[in-house]
């Protein structure tokens, strides 16, 4: 926790904290308690007066169909990406484990969509499936398969997943590679003298291995998912068609900016902070167990 | 019967090699396709962004770069475009990198010192510094929007350079970074440097800082990439468009995505956009890849 | 070059103790070598004098002056680590000047120390360099020499050695031996290992527990060690401790083994049937020759390790006591019995209860 030698002192180090301290006192936790503040007050239509009201804020949001069908968007789009960016990068990153020709010219070649932006991916992915001036999206609609992402909601919802599952391959490729580089060659060697072939080895050993890195991916993907792909659904549905891909994040923002119904977007965000706790919690409580592996 | 045994050898050997060849093949056609995968939206993006807008509004986007590219860049660059007229992107570009070295350094900055306070000192409230600080992981700007956006209008920030990065310059995980980089530094080291006669200050400055470059250099390509692509929040605090970044107004020019839009000039502003960060990636690689992994312990 | 006085050092980590009080005068030039095993104190006492640890209770003088609540920078010590601690990303002559610096030394001096002690260690040509560029040994010679252009009024060594191979090892400690006898400055030398201590030191302190066991020069701690703590750590293989009764008013042990071992130099106090350990060294037990006194020790052999010029026998007596031997030549056989004798002028009489060395009376 900290180290044996140290300086002495007290005012200095409390100067040398001074910076973060205040951003994160005026810009997180007043803000943060802001919002627990303002979720159990309800104001009424002209804004004259405030009530405490407990936790009806919650009630309200939990019973409403729009709160229940954009937590159901999220759940299906988070699980979506998750699934889609990391099977791909496992199964790019087992490929270019290998020693093979070229190896680093693929590594390069597969890293770099990590640094474009969510709303930037959005924008190609919507300039390739737009439905009429697409080369995709065109392609599809000539060969007699209606594509139209803004009518359509599960077209919307499956270009939002691609295009946010897209960006973050890469991002679920180092890792894995940085993982299957950590296993050492002789466990692998030992498992191929056993008689194992290499499909079965994979099974058996590698992903098991693995498995650590496999989890920490799942918690930072589905808070990439929940949190990050903001832009990606600004950018290329706009929420839409209809409510078709409204995540619980842009549905905060929109009641928030949109409609300024504080009590309830107060509510929705202290939910949202419970989400991102409970799996802070849980992708520090599996650090620290492999801490003491 | 020897000469039987090493026939059986030599073909058991061949089919060895055949099958390994074989794989090696899958191997590549693999990984080609999904370079291929990567690579493609890009690639149709810069070709978009090479023709006139008349042969993308019909529809008729070829896979090969046309001769259009100098006037679009120029007019993304200069004049903006769509009907919605954004800000020239040479501004955009401008504004966003001014806000993603700002946000880098000053996340670098302001973690370098509170990590060292954690790290060399001993003194009350530690624990609770470092609890406030670790807290922020579980705020991100998305979960707290509204009343953030209070405090800016509250504080007059709204509009303004440091509207846009100060806020986010609070960083639990580069002060976990460096913490634990701190905590790596031999205990003989920070004697010898007490017994040569180097205060808190003096260490910090004249070993501490030297030896954490490589960290730092890391550090520094992730968060310049998290600054640049910063959307929500420009959005939010940024009205102005002289203050516009380059990435909210991409997704401006688009509108609601009529086929009508100037396309070639927007793909030729989304190449613009995603250039710098994607060039920081490549040139520095190795400290990427460094840092991702690092920052994620 | 100044005197280092311990007056009553105390230090308690939490509710551990670690040093009981630690007196010690080391005088001007004096080369002191702390030695014991892990965990007696030895490098906790070491840091007390650097001022990295503050002692609980006691005084620390350097050259007459109370040092006890000054800052390392303050103590004009300077230091030789057990790893070296260079700074990695200074080059040689930067690690070695660095703490001159600090203290503000005109430029021209810092390179005039930094060129002379490059010279006197041999690492002249490596100034450029930077400390992952160097061999082990070369590293140590950059610490000396960060040390050195300090011209501090006393080293402090913290294990040095123990980083190099066994045969730089030797090197480096005649080195040091040589370059501090030559500076004249007044050290103190930590360390585990004997040979190093019985090479280095003026005089040794030898810890046990976080006390001083015995302070005295190497050869009065060989020939005659203060307690059976002493006399077991200090020597290879370690001398054998015989359990005994004093008899015959007091002039010789009676060994539980069998044989009484009259005492050459007189009486030790105490009544009749006191318990006693009597201290053999290995080399000190003999085959028996022809027509010689001392007392015969029936020995059956268990193992024999021949090296070379000498071998080590391992083996029990009557009274189910290990005994170790050292005997010049070659012995093949494994097992058997043998007859070894003990020189009364070369036993050591010690206390059964308290471990201390008993002294002839008068």
């Amino acid at each position: 926790m900290q180290r044996r030698v140290i300086f002495n002192g007290t005012a200095l180090p409390l100067l040398l904290l001074a910076p973060q301290l205040a951003v994160t006192a005026v810009f997180f936790l007043w803000p943060a308690g802001v919002a627990v503040y303002q979720s159990v007050l309800q104001q009424d239509a002209w804004g004259l007066r405030t009530e405490f009201v407990g936790l009806r804020n919650f009630a309200e949001v939990f019973a409403d169909p729009d709160w229940r069908a954009a937590a159901w968007n999220t759940a299906l789009f988070s699980a979506a990406v998750a699934g889609l960016a990391m099977g791909a990068a496992l199964v790019l990153a087992v490929q270019a484990d290998k020693s093979i020709r070229g190896a680093r010219a693929y590594r390069t070649l597969l890293i770099w969509p990590y640094a474009v932006a969510p709303a930037v991916a959005a924008v190609l992915w919507l300039f390739l499936f737009h439905p009429s001036i697409g080369l995709i999206g065109r392609a599809l609609n000539a060969n007699g398969i209606p594509w139209d992402t803004r009518l359509n909601g599960g077209q919307a919802m499956a270009l939002v997943v691609l295009a946010a599952a897209w960006k973050q391959v890469s991002y679920n490729f180092i890792f894995f590679l940085a993982g299957l580089q950590a296993i050492p060659k002789s466990v692998l060697e030992a498992a191929a003298i056993d008689g194992a072939r290499p499909v079965r080895r994979f099974w058996t050993v590698v992903f098991p291995l693995l498995s650590p890195t496999t989890f920490f991916l799942l918690v930072v993907n589905l808070v990439y998912a929940f949190f990050d792909t903001f832009g990606t659904i600004h950018a290329l549905t706009g929420g839409g068609p209809g409510k078709a891909t409204e995540t619980l994040i842009y549905k905060a923002y929109v009641e928030g900016v949109q409609n300024t119904n504080l009590g309830s977007s107060a509510a929705q965000s202290v939910i949202l902070m419970v989400i991102v706790v409970a799996l802070t919690m849980v992708q520090f409580r599996f650090v620290e167990r492999r801490v003491h592996y | 019967m020897s000469a039987v045994v090493h026939e059986g050898d030599r073909i058991a050997a061949a089919t060895a090699t055949r099958r390994r060849r074989r794989s090696g093949a899958l191997t590549h056609a693999i990984l080609l396709l999904g370079v291929l995968a990567v690579v493609f939206p890009i690639w149709i993006a810069v070709v978009g962004s090479t023709h006139d807008a008349s042969t993308i509004g019909r529809g008729d986007v070829p896979l090969l770069p046309g001769a259009e590219a100098v006037e679009n860049y120029a007019t993304a660059l200069t004049g903006g475009a769509g009907r919605f007229r954004s800000s020239p992107a040479a501004l955009m570009l401008w504004n966003s990198a001014a806000m993603a070295v700002l946000i880098a350094c000053g996340k670098i900055s302001i973690s370098l010192l509170s990590a060292y306070a954690v790290a060399f000192f001993s003194f009350p409230g530690r624990m609770l510094a470092f609890w406030t600080i670790f807290l922020t992981l579980m705020l991100p700007v998305e979960v707290r929007i509204i009343p953030t956006y209070q405090v800016i209008v509250d504080l007059d920030l709204f509009d303004s350079m440091a509207g846009l990065t100060v806020p986010l310059m609070a960083s639990a995980t580069a002060t976990l970074l460096f913490r634990q980089f701190f905590l790596t530094v031999p205990d003989e080291v920070v004697e010898a440097a007490k017994i040569d006669g180097a205060g808190p200050l003096r260490f910090f400055r004249d070993i501490l800082l030297p030896l954490s470059v490589t960290n730092i250099a890391a550090l520094f390509v992730i968060l310049f990439i998290y600054g640049w692509n910063q959307y929500l929040w420009p959005l939010l605090v940024v009205n102005d468009r002289s203050l516009e970044t380059v990435v909210v107004g991409l997704t401006r020019m688009i509108g609601n995505g009529d086929a009508q839009n100037e396309w070639n000039v927007i793909m030729a502003t989304a190449v613009l956009a995603l250039l710098p960060p994607v060039a920081v990636v490549v040139v520095m690689q190795r400290w990427f890849v460094r840092g991702l992994t690092e920052t994620e312990k | 070059m100044a005197t280092l006085e311990l007056s009553g050092v105390e230090k308690s980590f939490g509710a551990t103790p670690v040093l009981h009080g630690i007196d010690l005068r080391v005088a001007e030039g004096e080369m002191i070598v702390v030695v014991g095993a892990s965990g007696c104190g030895k490098s906790t006492l070491l840091r007390i004098v650097a001022g990295l640890e503050e002692p609980t209770a006691g005084r620390v003088r350097i050259g007459g002056r109370d040092v006890t609540a000054l800052e390392p920078a303050d103590r004009d010590v300077a230091m030789v680590f057990q790893n070296y601690a260079l700074y990695p990303h200074m080059t040689v002559e930067r690690n070695m000047a660095y703490g001159l610096r600090i203290r503000g030394l005109p430029k021209a001096e810092i390179a005039r120390r930094v060129g002379e002690a490059a010279e006197l260690l041999g690492i002249g040509a490596l100034l450029g360099r930077r400390p992952r560029q160097l061999s082990g040994g070369q590293r140590q010679r950059v610490a000396m020499g960060r040390a050195i252009v300090r011209e501090p009024a006393l080293f402090l060594f913290d294990e040095p050695l123990s980083n190099l191979d066994a045969r730089l090892r030797v090197q480096m400690r005649a080195e040091i031996r040589r370059l501090q006898r030559r500076l004249g400055v007044t050290s103190l030398f930590v360390t585990h290992d004997q040979t190093e201590a019985m090479t280095l030191g003026d005089r040794l302190v030898v810890m046990h527990a976080g006390h001083a066991a015995q302070v005295a020069t190497p050869m009065e701690i060989w020939a005659r060690p203060a307690n059976t703590f002493v006399a077991g750590f200090i020597g290879s293989p370690s001398m054998n401790l015989l359990e005994a009764q004093l008899a015959e008013e007091g002039r010789a042990a009676l060994l539980r083994a069998g044989p009484s071992l009259r005492f050459a130099d007189g009486a030790r106090p105490g009544p009749a049937g006191r318990r006693l350990l009597v201290g053999v060294r290995p080399e000190h037990l003999r085959p028996v020759a022809e027509g010689e006194g001392g007392a015969p020790l029936d020995v059956s052999l268990e193992l024999a390790e021949p090296l070379g010029s000498e071998s080590v026998l391992h083996g029990r007596l009557a009274s189910g006591e290990a005994v170790t031997a050292r005997v010049p030549g070659l012995v093949a056989g494994v097992e058997g019995a043998l007859r070894l004798s003990i020189q009364a002028s070369e036993a050591h009489v010690f206390d059964a209860e308290t471990g201390a060395r008993l002294d002839a009376v008068g």
